[in-house]
């Protein structure tokens, strides 16, 4: 018997809202039967993945200190990828962003700068957009692939890193690691709860939500994106301007990377290391898609996946999984989501057999 | 051993998983396709060959892993590409994601152990040659059958039959579909021999180059394979000298000091970055900039 | 009948995609020998039983017989196999390889044998072309040719052509019928699909005519005459169009001065010197085959690709050639593609999505936020006034038919009340019932003084809406004709690429 996909009439409802669930379901069991093939113990691992994080209160504001750049970043490729700008290198309009907030604490080691962290959320949103921008102009003055030169630049980004922190940036005091100076108190994010690391960036990133929902749903400038990037001959026919969707969408996503880049070096880090990242780039298109590419959706799934990091730190600890299994369940969650966003425009009908008569 | 002799001897090394890979997703991208999995795959293969080689000793068994490896995910992105038609750039950093990841969970347990590297085969005759006998013309096995079957491919694909049906459905998929041709099944096959290509890269810079288990130890060859190809215009030519060039390259600090120039190091690791950006521009520029 | 069993021979034979029933128990025979018309207007089902004999898709329900034993065909290889020939409406080649190595992907054979039987084909039926040459470079009678070759090296019984004649100038069509009587006359069958009466009439033996996916006949057509059989065709008479012709002509509204455009694509046409007007209260017409630059001249005038000199496209006395396509549409301009689906309108978008696509200047937004109640107001409008049968607003547009899509889009443009308006292919794939609405549309609103440029392949259409005539070939412009003292037969020697001096 043989299968194939037919195209529904419209999207559905139904599997657009429950394909997250299903793919998380799958991911979970998907899991289960690989860390138990490694020989880990896989209900303690699953559980210690999605359960522990809500264990203890600390553990739980820690979700919500991951979920901030996951969630801004996130917000923000997702404009471009509804445009068909894929600006893979989040990851590196990141690190710039970061470098750049980190200017001013390494200038200014003692701090006094008035307006200084949020100075340097600023300086890092620029940093990032500028950044970002470059692609911008060669895909609109030359048609480079922003793809490529996104994810050659996050390549860049990360030896310009490297560069600051064991040349110029590195500081005297620190025996010779890679990082920079400890920033001063008047350098750091104020945070939101007491004795917990939660910031205010977490309220940037749900800000920026807002503003995505109502830009892509109400907007006419979100219109004119979402209709370039699902038929681009007809935005050129309504007369929208291809390269300023190419600008704005490239300019949005490093703007976003920026202020996330920015808030990590203020925030829990409170200074420029080489691991200022751990991969938030690239988690964040996973959490854009994952949620549909759909601002509330986008919330809902940087809470997941800054769950399952959280949990992934303590599964090391409880069922000796190593940190790479986060990134293992990430990968799968969007394998999962997918195949299952297959089947909201799609359903498996029979192919018929046709009947011979004798 | 001088630097330079240092250099001869290392560059085609150096260049070999670069070539291997990018030599795969040219053959995927002739068919109309981008896989961006490409890293996962490199990595998932220099995993599984890595431990393959440590438990047994034997290199063929690990090369043969890398390879399957590789296939194996390239399957998912295929099937996920191919059959249920979802959006190839989600699909295939879906695939890196999850490759960089499943080749850390698997190489947990065998990290910065090494295994011993490949003998090296000087050229009957030629090895005796001063200078490059020894260093540029003695290599590996691997070094040395990837150069009779880069022309092969070269060949297959500008002059024979099936190298015209992969152009064909790289032009215009649906017409070969209308004439007859199982576009599905050819792609499934490029695709297929994409991530095989690169797993068996991945295979030879974690058993032969390096050879030792690092996690990240790919260390973004993928991404520099995705641009090689581009690079090299889609031709398989250009695609070898691309890769010896970034080969070079990626022995950067080497080179610096061989030239005694006093350049950051960074500044040589960021070149091939640079260099295809670069390219891209310049290939970009012939098709024209985006209209309005 | 001689008791052999049929070439092919089809019994109720069905075909459903989603809730359209495109072929619904059809039977069908086709002789050896015999030239066999599939008559039926578009959307009447006559791709889809195409794609069920050459293997594109399978039928739903009943059964395929070949020689009188029953077969399943799951590709078009297993129909080729069998001695099945396609030539498609849209030609299955490609542009960047030659004509043997298009040739090679189809036949076995090495490249010299290859080229030697295309030659030798070619002098047999009148089919000359290269077989070095580069597709791209071909014309679309040489693609035709090539495509007609390749299905003969297979040395088929059966060949299928789809709308040949839709591509051809009417010269071409008589050379194209003498091939295809030498082919009958050597024992090949051949399946011809076709809307146009005259010329199923002219060469074919046997026509099955379909109506809604259903057969409604098999005659001799050469038995019945041209109303006749539309009113099998269609079931009712063709409604006829009384064009009223004196209504006023004013000022300039679109105006082409030398406009010269190069080839934006790699296979694309250069335009030369293109200079035209057009008035308010005029429909200017411009006939000629796809591929001679009609999509270039459109994307010029809609401001989708802009012209280096401003001076070549005044719209409303203001020069326009520079203006993007938003600034033109600013300027009282509308476009009307002859793509609905992804450039005329968004597929995946709502009806009220795709109003807003051009009518945004319109008050649905205010201060850049979109207006939703005044969006889907404007959308009841379009889809009752202009007749778009559809549940609502709501819809996706993919979901529309193509007569209904285009209904909406005619719409949508008049609504916005522009100056001048251009439309490609009015009725391109429309019943017979929504073309008719289309044309009166079209001409109550020249009545109204909107000037109307018209870009269409069916000269029929042309002669029976249009006040003047251009024709479009390899990117040149003839000078306007008068539709009401000139033949058809003239304006397709201009489609040849005849001097005007040959036409005369």
């Amino acid at each position: 018997m043989r299968y194939r996909l037919v195209a529904r009439e419209r999207a559905s409802r139904p599997m657009m809202l429950a394909a997250p669930f299903i793919a998380l379901g799958l991911t979970c069991l998907a899991s289960l039967i690989l860390f138990a093939a490694l020989g880990k113990p896989a209900g303690a691992a699953l559980h210690a993945l999605l359960l522990r994080p809500f264990l203890s209160w600390y553990s739980f504001t820690e979700v919500l200190l991951k979920m901030a750049p996951l969630l801004i970043i996130a917000q923000g490729l997702a404009i471009g990828f509804r445009a068909n700008v894929f600006n893979i290198g989040a990851e590196g309009q990141f690190i710039i962003g970061a470098i750049c907030a980190s200017a001013l604490p390494v200038w200014y080691p003692m701090g006094g700068v008035p307006f200084m962290w949020p100075l340097m959320v600023v300086m890092g949103a620029l940093g990032g957009m500028a950044y970002a921008l470059v692609a911008a102009g060669l895909r609109t003055r030359f048609g480079a692939s922003e793809i490529l030169v996104t994810l050659m630049m996050s390549l860049i980004a990360i030896q310009i890193l490297n560069y600051l922190l064991l040349g110029p940036w590195k500081d005297p005091m620190g025996f010779n690691f890679p990082q920079s100076v400890m920033f001063p108190r008047d350098a750091i994010l104020p945070t939101l709860f007491a004795g917990a690391r939660t910031n205010v960036s977490l309220y940037f990133a749900l800000v920026a939500s807002a503003l995505a929902w109502v830009m892509m749903r109400h907007h006419f400038q979100g219109y004119q994106l979402q209709v370039g990037g699902m038929a681009p001959r007809a935005a050129t026919y309504a007369g929208f301007d291809k390269r300023r969707a190419v600008w704005i969408s490239l300019a949005l996503g490093g703007i976003a990377a920026g202020i996330a880049g920015a808030s990590e070096v203020a925030g829990p880090m409170g200074q420029l290391q080489r691991s200022v990242s751990s991969g938030y780039g690239y988690a964040a298109i996973i959490v854009a898609y994952v949620g549909g590419l759909n601002p509330i959706g986008i919330v809902a799934s940087s809470f997941l996946i800054s769950v399952v990091y959280i949990g992934g730190d303590a599964a090391t600890v409880s069922a000796g999984l190593p940190v790479a299994a986060t990134q293992v369940f990430q990968g799968m969650l969007l394998v999962f989501y997918l195949i299952c966003l297959t089947f909201i425009r799609y359903r498996i009908e029979q192919v018929p057999g046709v009947a011979v008569r004798a | 051993m001088s630097i330079i002799a240092f250099l001869l001897a290392g560059t085609l090394a150096a260049a070999l998983p670069l070539l291997l890979a990018a030599l795969g997703e040219m053959v995927v991208e002739k068919t109309g396709l981008l896989n961006l999995g490409i890293e996962g795959m490199m990595a998932i293969g220099a995993a599984v060959a890595f431990i393959l080689v440590f438990q047994t000793g034997s290199h063929s068994l690990g090369f043969a892993g890398g390879a399957v490896a590789g296939l194996v995910l390239s399957m998912v992105f295929a099937f996920l590409v191919i059959t249920l038609k979802v959006n190839e750039v989600a699909a295939g950093l879906a695939l890196s994601v999850l490759g960089l990841g499943l080749s850390a969970l698997f190489g947990k347990s065998f990290e910065s152990l090494t295994v011993s590297g490949l003998p090296r085969l000087g050229l009957p005759g030629l090895s005796q040659i001063p200078l490059v006998g020894p260093t540029l013309l003695t290599q590996d096995i691997l070094v040395w059958l990837a150069i009779p079957f880069t022309v092969a491919l070269g060949y297959v694909l500008t002059r024979t039959k099936p190298g015209l049906v992969i152009q064909a459905v790289g032009e215009n998929a649906s017409v070969a579909r209308s004439i007859g041709y199982n576009v599905a099944a050819i792609r499934f096959a490029a695709v297929g021999f994409g991530g095989a290509m690169a797993g068996l890269g991945g295979a030879y810079a974690s058993t032969v180059y390096t050879p030792l288990w690092a996690d990240g130890m790919i260390a973004g060859r993928g991404w520099i394979a995705l641009a090689l190809v581009v690079f090299g215009t889609w031709k398989t030519g250009r695609i070898a000298f691309g890769a010896l060039l970034f080969g070079v390259l990626s022995l950067g600090e080497l080179m610096a000091q061989a030239t005694g120039v006093n350049l950051p190091s960074q500044l040589l690791t960021s070149l091939p970055y640079v260099v295809t950006i670069l390219m891209l521009v310049v290939i970009s520029r012939r098709k024209g900039p985006l209209a309005a | 009948m001689t008791g052999m069993p049929a070439l092919l021979s089809m019994h109720g034979v069905s075909k459903r995609y989603g809730k359209v029933q495109a072929n619904a128990e059809i039977d069908l025979t086709v002789e050896a020998g015999s030239i066999h018309a599939v008559l039926g207007e578009n959307g009447a089902g006559k791709s889809t039983l195409m794609k069920l004999i050459y293997g594109v898709e399978t039928p739903d329900a009943g059964q395929i017989a070949w020689n009188g034993t029953p077969v399943v065909l799951n590709s078009p290889g297993e129909a080729q196999k069998l001695g099945i020939g396609m030539v498609f409406q849209h030609f299955s080649l490609f542009e960047t390889l030659s004509v043997v190595q298009n040739v090679s992907l189809l036949v076995p054979g090495t490249r010299a044998e290859l080229s030697a039987r295309i030659r030798e084909l070619g002098a047999t039926f009148g089919l000359s072309v290269d077989p070095d040459a580069m597709v791209h470079t071909l014309s679309v009678g040489e693609r035709q040719r090539v495509e007609i070759i390749r299905c003969l090296l297979l040395e088929p019984k059966l060949l299928i052509l789809d709308e040949p004649t839709s591509v051809l100038p009417p010269q071409s069509v008589a050379l194209l019928f003498e091939t295809l009587r030498s082919l009958q006359a050597k024992g090949m069958a051949i399946l011809f699909i076709s809307h146009k009466l005259g010329e199923v009439r002219e060469l074919c033996d046997t026509a099955t005519i379909l109506r809604a996916g259903r057969v409604t006949a098999r005659v001799d057509p050469r038995d019945h005459d041209k109303s006749e059989l539309a009113r099998m065709m269609i079931g009712r008479e063709i409604p006829k169009i009384s064009a009223d012709t004196t209504h006023r002509v004013a000022e300039d509204r679109l105006v082409l001065n030398h406009l010269s455009l190069p080839s934006q694509t790699r296979f694309g046409t250069t335009l030369h010197d293109i200079s035209l007007s057009v008035k308010s209260g005029q429909i200017v017409g411009i006939a000629g085959i796809s591929g001679n630059g009609q999509a270039e001249l459109a994307a010029a005038i809609s401001g989708e690709v802009p012209v280096a000199d401003a001076g070549a496209i005044t719209l409303m006395g203001k020069p326009a050639g520079r203006l993007s396509a938003g600034a033109r549409r600013r300027l009282g301009f509308a476009f009307i593609p002859e793509e609905r689906l992804g450039r005329g309108a968004v597929p995946r978008m709502s009806l009220a999505d795709n109003t807003l696509l051009t009518a945004h200047g319109t008050g649905l937004v205010r201060r850049g936020f979109i207006r939703r109640a005044a969006e889907r107001a404007l959308t009841g409008r379009v889809i009752e006034e202009f007749d778009v049968r559809t549940a609502g607003p709501d819809v996706e547009a993919g979901n529309l038919s193509g007569g209904n899509l285009q209904k909406f889009m005619l719409g949508r443009e008049i609504m916005l009340a522009p100056k001048v308006m251009l439309v490609a292919q009015p009725t391109w794939g429309v019943d017979i019932g929504a073309a008719t609405a289309i044309r009166r549309r079209l001409l109550s609103m020249r009545d109204q003084g909107t000037a109307i440029l018209v870009i269409s392949e069916e000269l029929e259409e042309l002669f029976e809406i249009c006040d003047l005539l251009h024709v479009l070939h390899a990117g040149h412009l003839s000078g306007p004709r008068d539709p009401h003292v000139t033949t058809a037969a003239q304006i397709g020697t201009l489609m040849t690429g005849a001097s005007e001096g040959d036409a005369a």
